[in-house]
Parts: C-alpha cells; structure tokens; sequence
C-alpha cells in the first residue's frame, strides 16, 4: 500500500512538472525585474528610473540636475535637427523615411520586424534611411549618428516605453538572446550585466556607484563627460564589455540589437527621456 | 593587588601593540618584501583591484560590493583557505562577483602568493 501510494505521488509529481518548469513569461519577467528595483529603492519613484544613478543617488544628483541647466547635448541636438532638414543629393530626407510627427518617432524603437526577423533600432532606420537613398551610412557609435538621434529623441521626450511584448517563437527567440546576453558572465573578469546593475546596484565600485538596469535604454544618446562627447547606447554596451574585459560585439550587432530589446522591455512604462547628460 | 594587576595587564598588551607595530614596520621597511609586492599587485587597477569591492586599510575610496578586509587571520585561519578564494571564488559560491583570478589568468600563482600574504596580514 505504502508503495502503491509513493509510486501514485511520483507519477503526480512527474505529470504536474511540465507546468511548473514553464519557463516565465515576458510579462512575469517584467514585474518581477520592476519589483525588485521598487522594493531595493523604496525612496525612488518608479518614473524616477530614467534618470539612471540619480534616481538612486542624491549626492551626484545635485551635480546632475546643475549640468542640465546647460546641457552638453544641446549642441547635438541642433546638428540633428539641421541634418533632418538637410536633403540628401537625391533630392530627399529623413522626413520621407520616418513619416508622420517626428515626436512620435523614438518611441516605435526598438521592435521586432517579422519580415526581416530582427530588431529594428532608431539607429538602425536612421542609417537605412540613408544608405535605401543612395547616401553612405554613419559611423554607428557617435558623431552624426547620435546627432539625429538626439533630436528625435529630444522630440519624442515624454512618450511612453512600450515595446510590443514578445508572443511568436521568433519575438521570443530575439527576447530570449537579449535576456540571456544580460544574466550572463563574460569576459576576463566574468561579470554579466545583471552583476552590477541589478544585484549590486547602489553599491560602490571604487568610488562610482552602479546605477539600476530599470530605465537604462531610456536617456539615450548620451553626452558623457568620460567620452567629452556623444554616443549611442551601442556605443555604451561596447564600452561595458570593454570593462569585463571581454571583447566588445558591433554596434548593431545582433547581440546589441538584442540586448537593446530586453532592456527597453524590462522598462516598459516609464517615459522616453533622451538624449542625456551623465557622468 | 587588582589595581597592581590592572597596570600589569595595560603594561603588557601595550607592549604587546608596540612591538606588533615595530614588527610590520619592519617588515613594510624591507623593500619589496613578500607583503609589500602583495600590497602593490593588491592596489593595483589592472591586478588585483581588490579595492573596487573590498574596504581595505590604507586605500583610498573602496568599493563596498564586498565585505572589508578585515581581521583575516581569524575569517581564515589558514591562509591555504584564503588563496584558495583569490584564485577562484566560483568554488564557494557559483554565482559571486568575484573574478576568477587564477583560472582566467588574471593573476599568476606567485601574483596570488604575494596578495593572499598581504590580506592575511590584515
């Protein structure tokens, strides 16, 4: 009897397994991602998360809301806003790719193009635009590039970050390689992303305190003052990876491009707050 | 009689600390000593960095990812435990921070030598 029932019990337990080794859904992932940051940060107000280190830290923040009162972006944006206007030797613009109100431009990125299977990034139609008109693309991480995209950026201040969730197998499978790409380790040193920004956000690294993953993708591009200049959020992932001491991907890599997805889902709700000026 | 037991003791752990001090400096004072190099490759950015987590005495502006190094001897008792968890922390636990030190190259077995030395003494 005692056998029958351990064995009855077994077979439950095996039946019932499929369900609960589901993996999460996008959505369990987001309220779980957002929650854990609400709950670490009980002083910050969730639309406070754009702000990066500053929603967390009010010493630099000071510093922070000082450098915003002469924005080192100011002058990207007016180069953006001149190369919009500029037509190209064929005659057309960036108003003819990116139709409608430019202030609704920045938040239709990043998503998901089903007939190309990939991630489609502003940065990515910015240089489409370009070269489907005969013109040769940007340098991908800085100058012209985050020039325009700081303007349309600047334009689409205010809108709110709201990536279509991932449902087909193929979404799935891009929202998939960004999640992975950001929980795990790489590099000499073997840090993932989610190491500093989520575990350990707040905390110090020598004398710099790690800013929370939630709201990340929102203020880009960014003027950095470490760069003295402008650049694109593929400008930073390299960057970060460069600091792993693992060896950075492309700008406009898949696994940027992927990386890039999952981030802006994670911070789905908050508003569009680019370009920005940080440390 | 207590009071005469009292100044024994103050007298003798204060020349306890006296030639504790007297000892390390000492042992700092003899140029590029096992404990000094371990201190530099300790300090150092692109060595150990030990000073991007961890609060060590005598450094400047440390993280705090990490515990302090603090009272070494007793967290370790032997140090044999303490290199075993600069070389490669994952062992402990899967998920640290921690870098590999030794298995990614980081650092060589003598590099780990020195610095295990070092933290020790703290």
């Amino acid at each position: 009897m005692k056998i029958t029932m351990t064995a009855t019990i077994a077979a439950l337990a095996f039946s019932l397994m499929p369900f609960t080794a589901t993996q999460a859904s996008p959505a369990d992932d987001v309220k779980a991602f957002q929650g854990y940051f609400t709950k670490k940060f009980k002083d910050t107000k969730f639309d406070d998360y754009i702000n990066g280190i500053y929603a967390i830290d009010a010493a630099s923040r000071k510093q922070w809301v000082e450098i915003e009162e002469f924005p080192p972006y100011e002058l990207a944006v007016e180069n953006g806003e001149e190369l919009w206007n500029k037509p190209f030797a064929n005659g057309k613009g960036f108003k003819d790719c990116f139709k409608g109100d430019v202030s609704a431009i920045r938040a239709k990125y990043p998503h998901y193009d089903d007939k190309t299977d990939t991630i489609v990034t502003l940065e990515g139609d910015i240089n489409k635009c370009r070269t489907d008109n005969g013109e040769k693309p940007f340098k991908w991480k800085k100058g012209k590039i985050a020039d325009v995209s700081a303007y349309i950026a600047y334009q689409g201040r205010g809108k709110t970050i709201a990536v279509k969730m991932p449902s087909s197998d193929k979404e799935l499978a891009w929202y998939n390689k960004g999640k992975n790409f950001f929980y795990a380790k790489r590099g000499q040193l073997n840090m993932a992303c989610a190491d500093c920004h989520v575990y350990n956000s707040g905390n110090f690294i020598r004398a710099d305190r790690l800013s929370p993953a939630l709201g990340h993708p929102s203020h880009f591009p960014v003027y950095r003052s470490k760069w003295g200049s402008m650049g694109t959020l593929h400008r930073r992932y390299s960057g970060c990876n460069k600091n792993v001491r693992a060896k950075p991907f492309k700008a406009q890599s898949d696994e940027y491009k992927a990386l890039e997805y999952f981030q802006a889902i994670m911070s789905n709700g908050l508003k569009w707050n680019g370009p920005g000026a940080r440390k | 009689m207590r009071k005469l037991f009292r100044k024994l003791l103050v007298t003798m752990s204060a020349v306890a600390v006296v030639s504790a001090v007297g000892f390390s400096a000492s042992v700092v004072a003899g140029g590029g000593s096992d404990l000094e190099q371990g201190k530099k490759l300790a300090f150092d950015k692109k060595k150990g960095n030990c000073l991007a987590c961890h609060l060590i005495a005598g450094g400047d502006m440390a993280g705090n990812i990490a515990p302090p190094l603090v009272a070494m001897k007793a967290r370790f008792p032997d140090i044999k435990t303490l290199k075993a968890q600069i070389s490669d922390a994952r062992v402990k636990n899967p998920n640290t921070i921690m870098p590999p030190f030794k298995p990614h190259g980081i650092l060589t077995s003598g590099e780990i030598d020195k610095i295990a030395a070092y933290i020790h003494s703290l």
